[in-house]
């Protein structure tokens, strides 16, 4: 699903541009690549390389040829809400070896959206536990597959043992309006979380 | 001594051959402490039309030039440039690292994790994304 470039208009004497992040998180097949296409003005592929087998970067500056290298694939994209102000999305990569990445990307990031397949509900058990642990503002969006069952969002909350607070919705990743209602319910529910963090509930 | 622009070779179905480090001479860090984020902005210095004469600067290979030139009119991600010039991220950060320690072009980091999220920014990326 190729799309044109959106052509840049030049603006040499604009603001101080300011870029933020979301991670679009699931497992295989969930649907990170339709979702990011659905809402990205772009569509480019980026390429990360690690520069050892075990998956951890390795800073050396001698013999690059010497070290075996993985190159791991990943789909972002870019929505320009204002002149100055960029959103990137950036789906993680597959979990198993590339953990390191997945610590690169979270830096920083505003929040994630947890894709869920509901006829593989357990491939979004490590991304949940992932940001749980890291303090990530995430939710779960539950992809709806042509053919699959249509659950209740919260059974699927029930089913993945997560926080009442913690948004769970169904969406449609090929439909951009559903993708970006999902990216508001996210941002709107990182806005929460700051909220919470900065005036601790009184009793 | 050749410049690594002699020693690229295309296999129309392998691609480049030559690994992408070599362009960046074997080196995975740059000049600078930090890592460069995938997310911070590089926009290029000097004013479009000066970029003649840095085509003569022996220090600046075709990659680098062609940084200068995706960003003279706009700021672009680490990222997009990595996707653009079809190069993994390392390099790029490698290459920008350099054009930076050269001063041809300015970073824009992104908000440090310790100042996000602020609550205005957040209700700009609400409006925002509901005016899509």
């Amino acid at each position: 699903m190729a799309m044109a470039r959106t052509p840049r208009r030049p603006d040499p004497a604009a603001a101080e541009p300011v870029a933020l992040k979301l991670l679009v998180a699931g497992g295989f097949g969930a649907g990170k690549t339709t979702l990011v296409g659905a809402v990205s003005e772009i569509r480019p592929l980026l390429t990360e390389e690690s520069l050892s087998e075990v998956g951890r970067p390795v800073d050396d500056t001698k013999g690059v040829e010497g070290k075996r290298t993985t190159t791991v694939a990943m789909d972002f994209g870019r929505i320009t809400l204002r002149e100055d102000l960029v959103l990137y999305l950036f789906g993680t990569p597959g979990q198993d070896r590339f953990w390191f990445l997945w610590d690169e990307l979270a830096q920083g990031a505003l929040g994630a959206v947890v894709l869920a397949d509901t006829r593989r509900l357990a491939d979004c058990f490590a991304a949940i536990d992932y940001f749980e642990q890291r303090g990530i503002p995430f939710m779960v969006a539950v992809n709806c597959f042509d053919g699959a069952e249509r659950h209740n969002p919260e059974t699927v909350r029930d089913a993945l043992d997560i926080d009442e607070g913690v948004p769970v919705v169904l969406c449609d990743a090929r439909e951009r309006e559903s993708a970006k209602n999902i990216l508001i319910t996210l941002v709107e529910h990182a806005a929460r979380v700051a909220a919470g963090h900065r005036a601790p509930a009184a009793l | 001594m050749s410049s690594e622009s002699d020693q690229w070779y295309y296999d129309d179905a392998a691609g480049p051959v030559v690994r992408p480090y070599a362009m960046t001479r074997g080196r995975t860090v740059h000049a600078a402490d930090e890592k460069i984020d995938l997310i911070a902005l590089v926009i290029t210095r000097h004013a479009p039309g000066e970029g003649d004469a840095l085509e003569e600067d022996p220090g600046l290979t075709p990659e680098h030039l062609e940084i200068l030139d995706l960003c003279k009119h706009q700021a672009v991600s680490v990222a997009e440039l990595a996707a653009d010039l079809d190069l993994p991220v390392g390099v790029v950060r490698v290459l920008v690292g350099d054009l930076l320690a050269e001063r041809h072009v300015h970073l824009h980091k992104p908000v440090p994790p310790a100042e996000l999220p602020d609550e205005s920014l957040l209700r700009e990326v609400i409006a925002g994304l509901r005016a899509l």
